[in-house]
């Protein structure tokens, strides 16, 4: 690369911030150097668009210092940091969609004569914009007239108008085909070999790998690493996204002992697959979510679901949820059709689905604990049969025993409650309709480590009362602990499974690390259940 | 993709045929509707209701609502009649305190509204009692205004043709029209509250000044109220503090009616002109006609409002569901 | 605006404000007017200051509780003072033709001012237009079809039932006061003793997640219009008995205002969530103690806003997060947020 001796364009050292009652940054550093693409990964939570939101002046810094082109800043707002030279395109493309492309570049500094507007150089500043990264559309129409990958580059185009020196694209090909994505890319190529730093965010390991020269991975707030990605295998890549390092890896056969020694306390050696499964799908799928898969639940097991963020691990709970509806498949319980096409019918079917967005999806803040506990079981009486208040009492009260739901009474608002007694609430909530299948999104996202391990045992003592639990997390530990069956994604497909005794860490990753290379880029590895991943 | 025309213009363009189609059965059904006087009377009889339209629209435009502006109307209406009446103020200066008073209390609403992030809805009414309140502390009941000022002004009118002069009334009608049209197309203000209604969050992180923004147009539309009230001075020869009662629907529902999403971010000052001008069609249509009264006006606003409304709603799940195709077209692998 | 802002979030209960305001203006009354807790009894009959505030209170008081159950879910209803007019125009009509009994034409009152309230809910529920705007555009609509049923004139009628109902008296109060208890009792009944008050609240608060519990939250919305739809019709009918006329272009004029504002005041946030329908009531009454005690302190009217305007103002800033950390410092409680990390 050559550059690399070069003085840093940006440094950001220890840097810090605290929301209430979440640590979100701790002590991070990141370096980016001019001329160079440097990509920043981490899972959902890990802390990326904070650490973006700081460097960009969003968010207030609690702690720690930025240098920048030999200066140390402090932006206060968008503003400030664009005009420092950091010009940032937000993951959810922040254009105005009924305002026309060329305003949308040139919004807050178009051309102006006496104050007034001089659309002639308006358009033309904004065509000249769009040209210089190579891109020519009649910049008139509105913005929304035009395909995401467009508005993707004028958006880029915008943020490149005002004399730029660091580019920060978050998440940018997250709705992107992939020529749409060689496009950007070329774009990407042009302006790093004119000098520009680019800060790349992308949860897509083949495209670090194609375009990054460097890496910088973030995990629960602090830095995992910072590495040349010529140098990283990709393995070891998963690994720090996951949580894992780099010694247990090596020692690849004292990990998968290791593994299938903590493989669930409770978990019985032997599978018992002979078991008819209750919960079977066929094909179910839906375009932009998630590809069709097929998917056996059986009483008394867990099934996990792993795979990176956006790879479909929450699209799929949705669909089995009747969240979004299904475009193809269907859905077998106890032998029968089943369409889920509302949470609704899912409830009266016995499932019940505890949502990854606890504060969006879970949360009925200023209700009572009480209230949230009875909330699904009573919606399930229907309106007019209400629980009396002695039994909503003792249900709450029981699940807040049994689970050790901290809250200082039943009638507190459970938005009081932290995170992870929240959490149980919800748990318990679920619980308290009795399903036979429960899906569980993350369930110990953003909980202190006592709340995880208190989840984990009640998910277990769930199993051995004959429930069927579909798990869903990003800690490739715990679903390897958990589960004696686990189906693997990757970009928004069902690659494989594996059970049993296959069940390890080190496999899971590298089911999850495979490359498209070598392969028809269309067909991958079929999605037959229990393929098991080979060796090297 | 391919649609002829641009989904932000299909309401504007509604609007305009639904007016013409008013005007042209009104001119069939009516002698003397199709005539130069009717359509000068269109402007001058509705001009305090399409002032307030105009200044009405900012605040739509930008996501917000103003409840205040009959009572500010109202208001400044008895202001100047008071001043010019009891207290031998000279009315140009009257007028000068009024359009000064009118933004200054647009302002301070939009300074509640955005530094205490409250309502609009529920500020601004408080704005309207407030203002009703303060009407009727300055005269508890109407007052006449006479002075020659008035006169000359009233006396006032650019001829168009043989004995169809355009009256001042008219004539402030479309100049603010015109400086309305300009400010919201052609300034950097008036661009920056598209953004704003179209996406606060993206039009913060692009570096507008959203509060700045926000709270201008909460003045801008308080000077539309107070020039309104001043108008209708002129046009009633005198100050009721009672005046107006529910003018701010009727606004609310020109400014719909013209095309403007109520959420925000989309529409033109043209199409709050031509709403306005429907209802005036629809006023004047009731009086050539004599044999149907007033209810009519309102069911057939309230029709219309409906009918917009809905047509709003499709075409902007036409465009979601168009938006989430393209997203969906994408990631084949 | 942030749902957190506007959170009503005081120690000691939502309806204490409220009630403390109430208090303090009849202490005003007690000190500087003595007429006002005046009370004496002709016919058995109760009269007084007081029982005036409590009959003239009644329109406002059902409106408010209506709008409470809408404003909870997170939604306005604009439309209720032509809902008034609605159900008291066909109050008078069907007055007219006298083999009508008169549960009949209470019956059909009410059902056309429900049925407004419905196509309220169905265009916000169902078409997903702003709250704002659909109750907007049927409270255009409905003065009109409310002035086509009464033909633009002021129908009077001599009924003597339909004339009872505001001026007639029931264990010596006012008629309407029992009306009004009634309504309160049967709504409080029917959202606390079912889980319908349960529903209600958990789609204001969180609408998301109360579709994924299974809750069917449209259906929820489309009642609750119609219920305020219900109350108005309500309301209406004793406007037309208290003047014995059904003025269709006036009725009810600004009067749904006057409702939001008893619901706001009474502890209810705008954004939806809790709702109390004690303060409601209390909101109503203050607002009735407000008007009377500015008349009986010789206050014009026309003037009566501007106190009104001040109130709302103080409750606005008090809901106001923003404005309450100039003042009073945080609890140290604050709820814990998940930042939108990623």
């Amino acid at each position: 690369m050559g550059r690399d001796m070069s003085e840093p364009l940006l440094r950001m050292r220890g840097v810090s911030k605290t929301f209430p009652g979440v640590r979100a940054l701790s002590s991070v550093d990141l370096t980016v150097r001019a001329g160079e693409i440097h990509a920043l990964m981490g899972e959902n939570g890990a802390g990326k668009s904070t650490l973006v939101k700081v460097l960009t002046g969003v968010y207030p810094k609690d702690d720690g210092k930025i240098y920048f082109a030999g200066e140390t800043i402090a932006p206060a707002s968008p503003r400030e940091a664009e005009s420092a030279g950091i010009s940032t395109v937000y993951q959810e493309i922040n254009l105005i969609p009924r305002l026309s492309v060329a305003e949308n570049i040139l919004l807050g500094r178009q051309p102006a004569r006496f104050g007034f507007l001089n659309w002639k150089a308006i358009h033309r500043k904004a065509e000249r914009a769009l040209e210089r990264i190579g891109l020519r559309i009649d910049v008139r129409r509105e913005a929304a007239a035009y395909s995401v990958a467009i508005q993707q580059m004028a958006a880029i185009a915008r943020a490149l108008d005002v004399e730029a020196k660091l580019l920060i694209l978050d998440e940018p090909t997250s709705s992107l085909d992939e020529r749409e994505v060689e496009d950007l890319f070329d774009v990407m190529r042009r302006l790093r070999d004119r000098g520009l730093a680019i800060l790349f965010i992308t949860h897509f390991l083949d495209q670090v790998y194609e375009i990054a020269s460097r890496v910088t991975v973030l995990r629960n707030g602090e830095r995992v690493g910072e590495c040349e990605t010529a140098n990283l295998p990709r393995l070891e890549l998963v690994a720090k996204m996951l949580g894992k390092d780099r010694a247990e890896l090596e020692s690849g056969g004292e990990l998968r002992t290791a593994g299938t020694k903590r493989a669930a306390p409770g978990v019985p050696a032997d599978s018992e697959p002979t078991r008819e499964a209750f919960f079977q799908v066929r094909g179910l799928g839906r375009r932009g979510g998630v590809e069709p898969f097929d998917l056996d639940m059986r009483e008394g097991e867990i099934v996990g679901l792993a795979g990176l963020l956006g790879s479909g691990r929450t699209e799929m709970a949705r669909l089995l949820f009747g969240v979004d509806a299904a475009d193809t498949g269907q859905c077998l319980l106890d032998g029968k059709r089943f369409a889920p096409s509302s949470p609704r019918k899912a409830i009266d079917r016995g499932l019940a689905f505890c949502s990854e967005d606890r504060k969006t999806e879970g949360l009925v803040p200023d209700l009572s604990v009480r209230e949230n506990l009875i909330l699904a079981l009573q919606a399930s009486r229907g309106p007019l049969r209400l629980l009396p208040r002695k039994e909503q009492m003792e249900i709450a009260g029981r699940y807040i025993r049994a689970l050790d739901i901290r809250t200082p009474s039943l009638e507190t608002p459970i938005g009081n409650l932290s995170g992870g007694n929240q959490q149980k609430a919800l748990l318990a909530r679920w619980l308290a309709i009795q399903p036979r299948l429960m899906i569980l999104d993350e369930p110990t996202r953003g909980i202190d480590v006592g709340a995880k391990a208190e989840i984990e045992k009640l998910v277990q003592s769930l199993r051995e009362r004959g429930m069927s639990i579909l798990f869903i997390s990003s800690e490739l530990e715990e679903v390897v602990r958990n589960c004696r069956r686990i189906a693997v994604l990757r970009d928004r497909k069902k690659i494989g499974e594996l059970t049993g005794p296959d069940i390890d860490e080190r496999k899971v990753m590298r089911m999850i690390a495979e490359t498209n290379e070598g392969r028809d880029s269309r067909g991958g590895v079929p999605a037959v259940p229990n393929d098991p991943p080979r060796e090297e | 993709m391919k649609f002829p025309i641009s989904t932000r213009r299909v309401p504007l363009i509604a609007t305009g045929l639904v007016l013409v189609a008013l005007f042209a059965t009104a001119s069939v059904l009516y002698d003397g509707f199709f005539s130069l006087r009717v359509v000068v009377n269109l402007f001058s009889d509705n001009a305090f209701l399409g002032i307030t339209a105009v200044g009405m629209t900012f605040v739509i435009l930008s996501g917000g609502i103003d409840l205040s502006v009959g009572a500010v109307v109202a208001f400044t209406s008895i202001f100047v009649a008071t001043l010019v009446g009891s207290h031998q103020v000279h009315p140009a200066l009257a007028i000068l305190l009024a359009l000064c008073i009118g933004p200054a209390f647009g302002c301070a609403m939009g300074l509640v509204i955005h530094f205490y992030r409250l309502p609009p809805f529920l500020v601004t009414l408080a704005g309207m009692f407030l203002a009703r309140g303060m009407g009727f502390v300055v005269n508890m009941e109407s007052a006449g205004i006479r002075h020659p000022f008035y006169d000359r002004v009233l006396d006032f009118g650019i001829p168009v043709a043989r004995g169809v002069p355009i009256p001042a009334t008219a004539l402030a009608y479309l100049l603010l029209f015109l400086a309305a049209a300009v400010l919201a197309h052609c300034t950097r203000f008036g661009r920056s509250i598209y953004a704003i209604g179209g996406n606060e969050t993206s039009a913060l992180l692009m570096g507008l000044p959203v509060g700045k923004t926000k709270i201008l147009a909460y003045s801008f539309n308080g000077f539309c109220s107070a020039l309104a009230g001043v108008v209708a001075t002129f046009y009633m020869g005198s100050g009721n503090p009672a005046m107006g009662f529910g003018l701010e629907l009727d606004a609310i529902a020109s400014v719909v009616i013209g095309g403007t999403l109520l959420t925000g971010g989309s529409g033109y000052v043209a199409g709050t002109l031509i709403g306005t001008l429907i209802f005036g069609t629809i006023q004047a249509a009731l009086v050539f006609d004599g044999r149907l009264n007033s209810w009519w006006l309102r069911i057939a606003i309230g029709a219309l409002l409906l009918a917009f409304i809905l047509l709003q709603r499709f075409l902007s799940s036409r465009s979601t569901d168009r938006r989430t195709a393209l997203a969906e077209r994408s990631r084949p692998t | 605006m942030t749902r957190k802002g506007l959170r009503f979030r005081l120690d000691g209960g939502r309806t204490i404000w409220p009630v403390l305001g109430l208090i303090a203006l009849l202490v005003l009354n007690l000190i500087f007017s003595e007429r006002f807790f005046h009370l004496e009894i002709l016919d058995g009959r109760l009269y007084g200051t007081l029982v005036d505030v409590l009959n003239q209170g009644s329109k406002v008081m059902l409106l408010a509780v209506g709008m409470t159950l809408v404003i909870a879910t997170g939604g306005v209803d604009l439309s209720v003072g032509s809902v008034m007019a609605i159900s008291g125009a066909v109050g008078a009509v069907l007055v007219a033709r006298r083999e009508i009994p008169f549960p009949a034409l209470v019956a059909g009152a009410l059902s056309a001012a429900v049925l407004m309230g419905l196509a309220n809910g169905v265009l916000v529920a169902l078409a997903g237009v702003q709250p704002i705007v659909a109750t907007l555009i049927f409270m255009v609509l409905g003065r009109g079809v409310a002035m086509l049923i009464t033909g633009g004139q002021i129908i009077t009628f001599e009924d003597r039932a339909f004339v009872f109902l505001a001026n007639g008296h029931f264990l010596g109060l006012p008629l309407t006061a029992a009306i009004v208890a009634l309504v309160f009792a049967g709504t409080a009944l029917l959202t606390r003793r079912t889980a319908v008050g349960l529903f209600i609240e958990a789609t204001g608060d969180n609408e998301t997640a109360s579709r994924l519990c299974g809750v069917n939250t449209r259906m929820v919305k489309v009642l609750v219009y119609g219920f305020s739809g219900f109350c108005a019709g309500v309301a209406g009918l004793i406007a037309a008995s208290n003047i014995k006329a059904a003025d269709s272009s006036r009725v009810g004029e600004m009067m749904e205002l006057d409702a939001i504002f008893a619901v706001v005041v009474g502890g209810t946030a705008l954004t939806g969530g809790r709702f109390t329908l004690v303060g409601s009531i209390v909101g109503a009454l203050l607002i009735q103690v407000l008007t009377t005690t500015m008349y009986n302190l010789g206050v014009p009217p026309a003037i009566a806003p501007v106190p009104k305007a001040a109130l709302i103002i103080v409750v606005c800033l008090l809901q106001s997060e923003q404005f309450r950390r100039h003042f009073v410092r945080r609890r140290q409680t604050a709820r814990p947020t998940v930042p939108e990390t990623g």
